[in-house]
């Protein structure tokens, strides 16, 4: 512990920390190892709804995981995965950095009525936002509809966008991309605002453009806050749950189901817990890959910290 | 600086040109476009929740007319009554605050002396208990929701309030003990000491000095598990199937279909009351939220 500064003059020695941090290690034990533990045990076994009930489950090795890997459906689900975090992620912090770059140059007042309306959308609850798109999307009286319909597309009168599966999931990355990019642009404006105004003055003086002072001067320094925002929206994303579920439980025939949907599907429907669990497991490894080196500056920077 | 310096000049001819316009035109006409733009973000984010207030407050022959009013013409609470009117909606509501407040407190009871023990004893084994913190932060919610379905099940606390708020309780823990530690590592222990030799016992100086100093932080971190714990909805929708009186705000409003049919006034009114709480949270924290959340996310 030699990046403490100094040691805390008064040290209690003996058991009183052990006691201060005991209940914190026994919920985690309980409520986290343990629950982690029996995911991957579960993984191993034969866990149908027999075993649910009287208990005496088999060890059968990989075979689940041999299950979930062998069959096409797991990789489509992974392809889609792919695909939902790419399309959302991407459309969230290409939308998020103008964003945070307009919000930097406005009026006070503007400023503020952005910055009011950005929270706004932050805070509404996932499953208020569920609701809302629903009924903006909805066939007969929907506003979206409505206002198509208006804007001279017919064809558009009583369109029913959750009958289709590309119109599912693309009504569902608007959901994601809409309740996302608040917390993008607000957290990249803020860290805008710690670049010294005048290393844009001088550069303009310079002659540069916009788009140079970007690509030469704000961008460089954001990096490691983009890098992080990105990190955040992609763990967001790939293991995004609720949004799927309370709008298509992962339907229209599969059209929106992502890996989190797919594994909570074959054990709850299913009743294939086993398989659930190797294909939960295989989703964690599966993020866990994608932002390895991210997760490592993150560790280092957190033991600096700690 | 650097980057400045090393970027080539434009053409002198260009950079001629750029200075002639007048510079209050000039910057009229960088201001018209960017306030427009402005004016279309504010519209985008803040329209489907104000489309929501419009719908709960317009009357149902107005919802259902032809040409949609973008202002309620004749405003009406009738669809907040049948809302608050239907099946179980306080019940709900109840279960959902109790779920809420109970696992917040919790989190707060278990934190706090951790939180001091990271901050102000140095004790072996003081850096593994806070990587195991770092790391329960990132817990991976969502690939946990089959291995805690079969541990309610086998436990007897399947269909039980007392298991969500268990995991909530577990959800928000690691964000709490983490912010807690921050707040205190800004109390100087000077405080404490000079209390100490004034007299009081640790606890007393802990009660009398640190606590009031806390304040603020004990306030940011329980509205923050407050939202967190309000919202969730993968494990109330998984560990409560059967007894349906145990069910939470979210899972209900997410099966508005079969409570209110097609009636979309009350069902924007429920999702209105639904998230009032969150918005005075938000309202109450409106300086933190920023900067509270960038510290929090930079920290981990």
């Amino acid at each position: 512990m030699s990046v403490l500064p100094r040691p805390s003059p008064r040290r209690l020695a003996g058991l009183w920390p052990y006691l201060l941090v005991a209940p914190t290690v026994a919920g985690t034990a309980f409520l986290l190892l343990y629950p982690v533990l029996r995911s991957v045990v579960i993984s191993v076994q034969h866990f149908r709804t027999g075993e649910l009930i009287r208990g005496g489950a088999a060890f059968v090795g990989l075979e689940n995981y041999q299950d979930a890997l062998g069959g096409p459906e797991f990789w489509q689900v992974v392809g889609r995965t792919f695909a939902w975090t790419a399309v959302n992620v991407v459309l969230i912090m290409a939308i998020a950095t103008p964003v945070a770059l307009m919000t930097a140059r406005l009026g006070r007042r503007m400023r503020l009525a952005v910055m009011s309306g950005l929270v706004l959308t932050w805070a509404t609850p996932v499953l208020a936002a569920t609701t809302i798109f629903q009924w903006l999307f909805q066939s007969r009286l929907g506003v979206v509809n409505r206002l198509l319909v208006t804007l001279g597309f017919g064809s558009f009168e009583d369109h029913i966008w959750f009958a289709g599966g590309a119109s599912t999931f693309a009504i569902l990355v608007a959901l994601v991309v809409w309740q996302s990019v608040p917390f993008a642009a607000i957290t990249l404006y803020a860290g805008l605002t710690t670049i010294p105004a005048e290393l844009e003055e001088s550069a303009r003086i310079d002659g540069a453009s916009g788009a140079q002072i970007f690509r030469d001067i704000t961008f460089p320094i954001l990096r490691p806050l983009f890098g992080l925002i990105t990190s955040l929206e992609v763990i967001w994303v790939f293991k995004c749950f609720a949004q799927i579920w309370a709008i298509s439980k992962g339907g229209p025939d599969g059209a929106t189901t992502t890996l989190p949907v797919y594994a909570f599907q074959v054990a709850q429907s299913l009743h294939k817990y086993d398989l659930g669990a190797a294909v939960s497991t295989l989703t964690v490894l599966i993020l866990v890959a994608v932002l390895i080196t991210h997760l490592r500056r993150m560790l280092k920077h957190e033991g600096e910290i700690l | 600086m650097t980057a400045v310096e090393t970027r080539p000049r434009p053409a002198p001819a260009l950079t001629a040109k750029r200075s002639r316009p007048r510079p209050a035109l000039r910057r009229l006409a960088r201001r018209v476009p960017l306030n427009l733009a402005a004016l279309g973000v504010l519209a985008v984010s803040v329209f489907p929740v104000y489309w929501m207030a419009v719908t709960a407050f317009t009357p149902a022959a107005g919802i259902q007319s032809d040409t949609p009013a973008f202002w309620p013409a004749h405003p009406t609470l009738a669809h907040f009554a049948t809302a608050v009117r239907a099946d179980g909606f306080w019940l709900f509501w109840r279960n959902s605050l109790a779920v809420t407040a109970s696992a917040v407190l919790l989190s707060l009871l278990v934190a706090l002396p951790a939180a001091f023990a990271v901050a102000r004893l140095r004790w072996r084994g003081r850096r593994a208990f806070a990587l195991m913190v770092f790391v329960a932060q990132m817990a991976p919610w969502e690939a946990l929701l089959i291995p805690m379905f079969v541990i309610a099940r086998d436990t007897g606390m399947l269909d039980r309030l007392s298991m969500l708020t268990l995991v909530y309780f577990m959800c928000t823990l690691p964000f709490t003990i983490v912010t807690l530690r921050g707040f205190l590592a800004a109390i100087p222990p000077e405080l404490e000491e000079a209390a100490m030799t004034d007299g009081a016992g640790r606890a007393a100086a802990f009660r009398l000095v640190v606590l009031p100093l806390l304040a603020p932080g004990l306030m940011s971190t329980s509205l923050f598990g407050f939202i967190t714990a309000w919202n969730e909805f993968a494990f109330a929708n998984a560990l409560i199937i059967k007894n349906q009186d145990d069910r939470t705000l979210p899972v209900w409003l997410s099966s508005f279909a079969n409570v209110f049919g097609t009636d979309w006034g009350a069902t924007m009114a429920a999702a209105s009351l639904f998230m009032l709480p969150v918005l005075l949270v938000f309202l109450a924290l409106q300086r933190r939220v920023t900067s509270g959340l960038i510290s929090g996310a930079v920290k981990g």
